[in-house]
């Protein structure tokens, strides 16, 4: 009881006294927790933005989706669930739209809205009732970025296939959209009723409709979903509720946000290093008095806590400064990401973020104080009459064990939270660990080679400085883990978001397609190769596109696949379901094309029996079938069975027709089909006019220009950086803050040597020398180390984590090397100034 | 009071054995005064750091106050000290960031004495520095943080003080001050003290002398 209360009077008085020092601890703290807090606020937010808005996101409270046609049975439980109730229909396909004013031809994404959609939410237009009196007419409401593509204005008509519409608004907004839907073409809205004018729902378009149907307050969708899903399987018609959005929606946005957390926590990390540097300045300066008080009878244990006391009221007020700061930043992050969010997300305080940040960053400043406080504990009373005669063993006890224990435990558990995956937490951690061992390592080498190989034919400053590296007391070690663990984790960082922005940016080339011609029908290929062949235009082999179903896999069909296995009637399902029900839309060649490889198998011979396919590596692990194993494929309703020849993996990132399933040569020809064609057209113009040409002639034949999707997709991956950069800038802040912190730990030691160097003559430019020798020596090491780790670390990331390659940016990681050598050099020269700027008696007699 | 019995101390340094101490034994009554001299590296230190618990003979045993030191832990050593032993030491030692007043109530609140910050203020003006308890140790002179350190030293009451040095960094004048207040406390409180020094005069005030050379007893003068 005394000794607590002296503990807690003492560590009263410490704190009073405001040590500059902790002030840094304080300060890496903070812009970690800030990051922290910005993230984690902004993805509450944005799960709350999501909640809120789900019902108007789907628009309704339950939809049905097929990409055919309802059945008769569909269409009769359709009406009986809108019995009193509303419902309202979207027919949804891509089509070609073309002003005949202007000559613009657009792909466009069509909507047919039959029905007052939505029940919940807004579409807003411009002018207001363009929405409303959409369906008085022939009228369409589009995109406004369509208007500009087309060179068009509302009261301009449009034609889309044989329908001719009058553009009477615009879309301002609409919930459900997020940004990498426009990639795919702009909207159109147009009335059901004039659908069929349009001609456009001919054989193998890709059309899907959607029942919306709004339920009584007292009917649960969810319960309605639950009992209907199962028995629409075989109908192969999709049930979405809000919940279901929400999911998913969750889903992919956890992805973004896991990210920036990441990101997030390696602030709060580097922060962590600066309080252990920190720490460590402070507990050599406290040296002294703590072994008076063990000379007046402190216990080892009582001097431990005032420090950790005051270590961890420094870091809770480092936390809150983070988390105003936090709070502050979250406003930013909306306005830097809402072009790509679905969702409008207000930023409003959010109280769990702030407390979890404050509690992260106490908890770290604690952890990471703790291990070099023990030190505390190994201050001899005896030093207090005389400095020691045997060197201080930094022995491993009990206490060492459990805070290097609890520091990685810790690590782990902050990183599984923020990625929301135990495993992929502890492969963090794991990084970590190896990384600082391999810079352990490193520091040992370096130690060792300057004791053994320093030359002696070296000028006088530069020996000095580099056996400064080895010689007694040195700072080798700490150094060298502090600058290379924060430069490690800076590379790593910069090189996941160079490797994550370049996988998004490599569609395309200068010589590639960049325009892809669909649904071409048979009897139309030959007038139009002829056409490309007499324009001179680079044209590739017509790729056939035949739909097609699975009917049974070995020997199963697919609707007890479906529904579960046969020991568990009734059963959910399989939980991808959706490889079974989808339609697959299969070509059929006799080689193998350049984006992909082969393996497992072999390709096919022509006249094989049964026909072989070769199936995406992906999905045949998904679909659970091998080589040898036998699918039987509704095809237009006739039964075609196959054999899986081969396994094949398909680089999906090449503006390619590639597909998932490739038939053997002479078992589709003679299926209905239809045929992709792509060619290059360099100008836009010509582009154009060649587009405007085939929409007139061949009104079914879409074409998507890649160079629009390419443009669309730079866009995105411009904003996905700059959300990127944005959080890695907090990371170099307190790289930068760790990194001054770490070399102020070597403060001391220095300026007392400088300080005798020049008593005994030594000039300042001789002092600058042997100071510059000594950091760039380590900055070098540590920085080269870091960044031949972080490239490790790196291509991990990009190669399992995000699946893509790996691509070194030379000139940018130098820079980064760069940068660290000439901090460590500056904050070192900065250490000793001192030395040379006041008399060295001064200084001698301070120390 | 204070019985050292064929004490040793060795140190390894650089993979050689370095002997310190060798075969010392001796004994004080309570209430005594023993100055020890010698000349630098004759290991005056290491026997004082020996003598009050902080640290541990190779060979040999201490009793201070009846209880052997040698197989008490460092934290059970700790506790004797706040106990029953007062410091001074030759570079003041004041905890930098407590005032004045504050430094001299550490020991007696690691205690848990009631009346500490009172008896701390008493103290202050008994070494002449009445109305400086808050001041920082960085505002007062050498002298004057020696006698913040002196009435730190005896402001538990200790059994016996250990000083090493007391006058060592502080010029004759303010020394003799230092001195004779230390004396004036050993006997108006009957505190054993015992003092490092190379300090003649100092050691003539004593009333008992042991001079070191080498790690060894070479004189004393209760022999």
């Amino acid at each position: 009881m005394k000794a607590t209360a002296f503990v807690f009077r003492m560590a009263a008085r410490e704190l009073r006294a405001a040590p500059r020092r902790l002030l840094l601890l304080m300060g890496t703290v903070a812009v970690g927790v800030a990051a922290l807090v910005a993230i984690n606020s902004f993805t509450d937010n944005l799960q709350d933005s999501v909640r809120r808005q789900a019902r108007a996101l789907l628009g309704a409270d339950l939809a049905l989706v097929s990409r055919q046609p309802f059945s008769p049975a569909v269409e009769a439980l359709l009406d009986t669930l809108s019995r009193g109730s509303r419902l309202a229909r979207i027919t949804r396909f891509a089509g070609m739209a073309y002003v005949p004013r202007t000559s613009g031809t657009r792909l466009v994404q069509v909507a047919a809205i039959e029905g007052q959609f939505p029940f919940y939410g807004e579409i807003k237009t411009s002018p207001q009732r363009a929405w409303s009196e959409l369906d008085s007419g022939r009228h369409v409401v589009v995109d406004p970025s369509l208007l500009t593509a087309l060179n068009a204005g509302i009261g301009d008509t449009v034609s889309l296939g044989e329908g001719r519409f009058v553009i009477t608004g615009t879309v301002q907004s609409a919930p459900s959209d997020a940004g990498v839907r426009f990639a795919f073409g702009p909207r159109i809205y147009i009335p059901a009723r004039y659908l069929p004018e349009t001609r456009l729902l001919g054989f193998g378009a890709r059309v899907e409709h959607e029942a919306f149907l709004e339920l009584p307050t007292n009917v649960s969708a969810q319960a309605l979903a639950d009992r209907y899903r199962t028995s629409l399987l075989p109908e192969r018609v999709r049930v979405r509720t809000v919940a279901d959005d929400q999911r998913n929606l969750n889903d992919v946005l956890a992805r973004l946000t896991g990210y920036l957390g990441l990101v997030a926590l390696v602030a709060l990390l580097l922060g962590g290093i600066g309080v252990a540097s920190a720490v460590v300045v402070f507990v050599r300066q406290r040296s002294d008095s703590v072994a008076v008080l063990r000379c007046m009878g402190a216990t080892a244990g009582s001097i431990f806590a005032i420090y950790l006391i005051e270590a961890g009221v420094m870091g809770l007020a480092g936390s809150v400064a983070g988390a105003v700061a936090g709070v502050g930043m979250q406003r930013l992050l909306p306005s830097v990401l809402s072009s790509m969010l679905p969702v409008d997300v207000t930023p409003t305080f959010s109280w769990s973020a702030v407390g979890l940040g404050v509690g992260m960053g106490l908890w770290v400043a604690l952890v990471f104080a703790f291990l070099p406080l023990l030190a505390v504990r190994r201050v001899s009373p005896l030093s207090a009459l005389r400095r020691p005669y045997e060197s201080e063993r930094s022995s491993w006890d009990r206490w060492s064990v459990v805070a290097s224990l609890s520091l990685a435990g810790s690590t782990v558990a902050l990183a599984a939270y923020q990625v929301g995956s135990w495993r992929r937490g502890a492969i963090f951690a794991l990084a970590i660990g190896v990384a600082l061992l391999l810079l352990w390592a490193a520091a040992w080498v370096l130690i060792r080679a300057m004791h053994r190989w320093l030359p002696a034919r070296w000028p006088y400053v530069w020996r000095q400085g580099l056996a400064n590296l080895h010689r007694p007391a040195n700072q080798t070690v700490t150094l060298v883990l502090a600058i290379g663990f924060g430069a490690f984790l800076l590379g790593t960082l910069y090189l996941v978001q160079f490797n994550l922005l370049r996988q998004l940016s490599t569609a395309g080339g200068p010589a590639r397609p960049n325009l892809v011609l669909f649904d071409i029908q048979p009897d139309q290929l030959p007038a139009i190769e002829r056409g490309l062949r007499d324009a001179g235009l680079l044209h590739t082999v017509a790729t056939p596109i035949v739909p097609m179903r699975l009917r049974s896999l070995k020997g199963r069909p697919v609707t007890e696949l479906l529904a579960g296995t046969p020991d568990q009637p009734g059963g959910d399902g399989p939980a991808n379901a959706w490889v079974f029900r989808r339609e697959y839309r299969s070509t059929y060649r006799d080689s193998v094309v350049p984006s992909e490889r082969i393996v497992a198998g072999e390709w096919s011979r022509p006249g094989q029996s049964p026909a072989r396919v070769s199936v995406e590596r992906e999905l045949a692990t998904e679909l659970g079938v091998s080589v040898g194993d036998e699918i039987v494929w509704d095809v237009q309703g006739v039964s075609i069975t196959t054999e899986v020849g081969s396994l094949r993996e398909v680089d999906w990132a090449r503006f390619e027709p590639n597909f998932f399933v490739v038939f053997s040569s002479g078992a589709l020809e003679s299926a209905p089909q239809s045929f992709v064609k792509l060619t290059r057209i360099a100008d836009p113009a010509e582009r154009g006019l060649f587009q405007r040409q085939l929409a007139e002639r061949f009104g079914n034949v879409s074409t998507l220009d890649l160079s629009l999707l390419q443009q669309a997709l730079e866009q995105l991956v411009q904003r996905v950086g700059l959300a990127i950069r944005f959080m890695a800038l907090f990371s170099l802040g307190v790289g930068m803050l760790v990194l001054i912190g770490a070399l102020a730990t070597s403060r001391f030691q220095r300026v007392r040597e400088g300080a005798l160097l020049r008593t005994l003559g030594a000039t300042r430019s001789q002092i600058f020398q042997v100071v510059l020798a000594e950091y760039f020596a380590l900055g070098l090491l540590a920085s080269l180390v870091a960044l031949v780790l972080a490239a490790a670390a790196g291509w991990g990331v990009a190669r399992y984590v995000f699946e893509g390659s790996f691509g070194l940016p030379v000139i940018p990681m130098s820079a980064l090397t760069l940068l660290i050598v000439t901090v460590t050099v500056l904050v070192g020269l900065a250490n000793s100034r001192d030395v040379v700027r006041r008399p060295p008696l001064e200084v001698l007699r301070e120390q | 009071m204070l019985q050292c019995q064929s004490l040793s101390r060795t140190y390894r340094s650089a993979g050689r054995e370095l002997t310190v101490l060798k075969d010392i034994t001796f004994s004080l009554e309570p209430g005594g005064f023993l100055a020890i001299l010698g000349p630098s590296g004759s290991g005056k230190t290491t026997l004082l750091g020996l003598l009050a618990g902080l640290d541990r003979p190779s060979a040999g045993t201490v009793h201070l106050d009846g209880q052997e030191l040698g197989v008490l832990s460092e934290d059970h050593r700790a506790r004797v000290r706040g106990e029953k032993v007062g410091f001074v030491f030759q570079a003041f030692q004041l905890i930098p960031t407590l005032t004045a007043q504050e430094n001299i109530q550490v020991p007696m609140e690691l205690r848990g004495d009631r009346g500490a910050a009172s008896r701390a203020i008493e103290l202050l003006s008994r070494v002449g520095l009445g109305g400086r308890e808050h001041h920082y140790p960085s505002q007062l002179s050498g002298g004057e943080q020696q006698r913040v350190a002196l009435a730190r030293g005896f402001s538990i009451r200790p059994k016996i003080l250990f000083a090493d040095e007391p006058t060592g960094n502080l010029d004759a004048r303010t020394g003799a001050t230092i001195i004779d207040l230390m004396v004036g406390l050993n006997r108006d409180l009957g505190t054993t003290l015992v003092l490092v020094t190379h300090d003649l005069d100092l050691a003539e005030r004593a009333g008992r002398t042991i001079r070191l050379a080498d790690g060894s007893v070479v004189a004393d003068s209760a022999a």
